[in-house]
């Protein structure tokens, strides 16, 4: 099977690149787009580390054959910072001493980007089970619950008209 | 829900901060390295892509423990894009122990395999390829034909007559230390303490080997640079140790090496063995390109080296009213095939026996092991947490068998400021009597009079 021409919109920008047949999002994104935020921690969709929102939801780019999601909104960390201005879960990871080693840092910080869009207040339940497939092997998962029911009142505070 | 953003408590030192000018304990200062981590900006070994980048697997021993009959790497080169395929015949100093560094011998470990293959796992042939998918095609193509030896995998039965011998550049089963088959400690005369007391308690305690597993697996990035010298970018916990041990390996000066670290995604010990760098400067130097070699998750869990599983058997001479007075201690380090950091972990467990109890006689043989397992090494306090499991759990257990309260059953026997400790050290600077009175308070313990009124600065009580 030859390599193809895929493209995606990553970040808001539409990125096209040749991948080899069952190249995965996670190594396109790593190699050929030089977005490096997201990691390999297991190449088997099993630590999260790996996550970036495809059309928001979360996935688990080591598993995704890019051209299964040829066409895709994808976004990633580095799309998170656009502007250089960091938003309300990268400061209140900073803040609450959310990181350690930060390795499984964006991530976490991607599943909670897609949790606090589709729900502005959520409960610490809803916290623990939106990175409930995410490790932290650092075992910080206190501080990264608190660090994303601190962004959650953040951005809530923000919205409010004046 | 309740929570506070600083993990520091400002109000506790509010009043000393006053009039002293010092500003930092009791002030909440950001993470110098958080924001990278937020960003993604951070740099980990993985994130350096230099052009012409080749990709290293390894062959490992399908076997416990066997001799090598033959290696035959020809359908391995035959595979489309594979480089090249080194051997033990391609490393300059192939055989090594990485704390050599601060004079431990004997070298006992092949960086690639010689003549034997001591556990499951154990690199064989290093394969290099254009991609990291012809890497792993390529060392899945190499054919090592095996004569089976007698493995052993226990301990004790490591340690007994006529067990099949692991190690041959160690000569015998385990570590010796400055010509004593184990690490020793000798106080006082346990035997007397036995027949002196109102009870003898023994009990014996197991762990299992703990891997590490850090979301990072363990890998490094060798680039060879114009002037000769190679660039080593790693995920390792010790960059000059690891720096040193390369180049003692390569025989080159230590100046040929410079090493790009200090970002480590999870370490907790697993990442102080010199595992990947040595043999990716080899192969670095071989194809002079860029090699990466990183572990993926299976080799993570399988071969890098995780805590040593230890047994532990601890014979005690208890007194009706609690007083220890000898404790006798079997130790086994499960080191697996190779010393690694085992025999200073087995030390440290030595020196961390009886535990921080004032006992006048004690008794105390730790083995550092060699078995047919996979080389353990570093993890969070290695030789020193298996050992609490052990002693703490054993001071429960004689509480329960008095039917005494825990706390108490410590606090009788806590060492003091002053006391000789088995290693002929005066114990000075002690607080093991405030912590427990302390946990009891915050956990609402209610501790008796005369249990408050101990100290460590004191014999009050005793």
């Amino acid at each position: 099977m030859p390599s193809q021409i895929v493209s995606l919109v990553v970040n808001g920008e539409r990125r096209e690149f040749i991948a080899a047949p069952g190249a995965t999002l996670l190594a396109c994104l790593r190699e050929s787009l030089g977005l490096i935020a997201a990691k390999r921690g297991c190449a088997q969709g099993a630590c999260g580390t790996c996550t970036v929102l495809v059309e928001g939801r979360p996935e688990a780019s080591c598993l995704v054959p890019v051209e299964t999601v040829a066409g895709a909104s994808v976004r990633t960390l580095e799309g998170v910072t656009a502007g250089g201005e960091l938003d309300e879960v990268q400061s209140a990871f900073i803040d609450c001493f959310a990181t350690q080693c930060g390795f499984c840092t964006s991530g976490m910080i991607m599943v909670a980007e897609a949790l606090l869009e589709r729900n502005p207040d959520p409960s610490e339940d809803d916290v623990i089970e939106a990175v409930s497939g995410n490790v932290c092997r650092c075992t910080g998962y206190r501080p990264i619950v608190i660090a994303i029911m601190e962004a959650a009142r953040r951005r809530r505070e923000r919205a409010v008209p004046r | 829900m309740t929570y506070r953003l600083a993990p520091i408590d400002t109000g506790a030192f509010a009043a000393e901060r006053d009039d002293t000018g010092l500003t930092v304990v009791g002030s909440v200062v950001q993470r110098s390295d958080a924001r990278g981590h937020v960003t993604g900006r951070t740099e980990f070994f993985e994130d350096v892509a230099p052009p012409r980048l080749a990709h290293l697997k390894m062959h490992r021993s399908a076997r416990h423990h066997a001799r090598i009959a033959g290696v035959d790497v020809t359908a391995a080169l035959a595979v489309p894009g594979v480089l090249r395929v080194l051997t033990h015949a391609d490393v300059p100093n192939n055989v090594y122990t990485v704390l050599k560094l601060i004079g431990v011998e004997p070298d006992d470990e092949p960086v690639l395999a010689v003549d034997k293959v001591r556990y499951l796992g154990e690199p064989v042939c290093a394969v290099i390829a254009e991609t990291e998918a012809a890497a792993l095609d390529g060392a899945a193509a190499v054919e090592v034909s095996y004569e089976d030896l007698p493995h052993v995998l226990d301990v004790e039965e490591a340690l007994e007559e006529g067990a099949p011998l692991v190690n041959e550049y160690q000569g015998q089963n385990h570590f010796v230390y400055e010509g004593h088959h184990c690490r020793r400690i000798r106080f006082g005369d346990v035997e007397a303490a036995f027949a002196r007391a109102d009870h003898v308690f023994e009990w014996r305690y197991q762990s299992s080997p703990i891997e590490q597993a850090p979301v990072e697996t363990t890998g490094c990035v060798v680039v060879p640079q114009a002037d000769g010298r190679l660039r080593i970018h790693s995920d390792t916990q010790a960059c000059f140790f690891t720096l040193d041990n390369t180049a003692l390996i390569l025989g080159t000066p230590f100046n040929r090496l410079r090493i790009v670290g200090g970002t480590v995604g999870g370490g907790f010990g697993g990442k102080v063995d010199v595992v990947v760098e040595p043999i990716a400067c080899v192969a670095a130097m071989a194809v002079d390109r860029p090699v990466k070699f990183v572990y993926d998750r299976a080799e993570e869990m399988q071969v890098s080296s995780p805590r040593a599983a230890e047994r532990i058997v601890i014979k005690d001479a208890v007194m009706d009213d609690g007083r220890v007075t000898g404790r006798k201690v079997t130790l086994y380090v499960d080191a697996g095939a190779y010393a690694r950091h085992s025999p200073y972990g087995t030390t440290k467990a030595a020196a961390h026996l009886p535990g921080p109890y004032s006992i006048p006689n004690v008794w105390a043989d730790c083995h550092c092991v060699f078995t047919n397992r996979t080389p353990s090494s570093a993890m969070r306090g290695f030789g020193v947490t298996i050992a609490d499991f052990a002693l703490e759990s054993q001071m429960d257990r004689i509480a329960r068998a008095l039917g005494m309260d825990p706390l108490r059953l410590r606090l009788i026997n806590a060492y003091r400021d002053g006391d000789v400790k088995a290693h002929r050290k005066i114990a000075e600077g002690t607080a093991l009597v405030e912590v427990i009175q302390k946990a009891a308070e915050l956990a609402g313990h209610d501790l008796p009079e005369d249990c408050r009124r101990m100290s460590s600065t004191t014999r009050e009580g005793l």
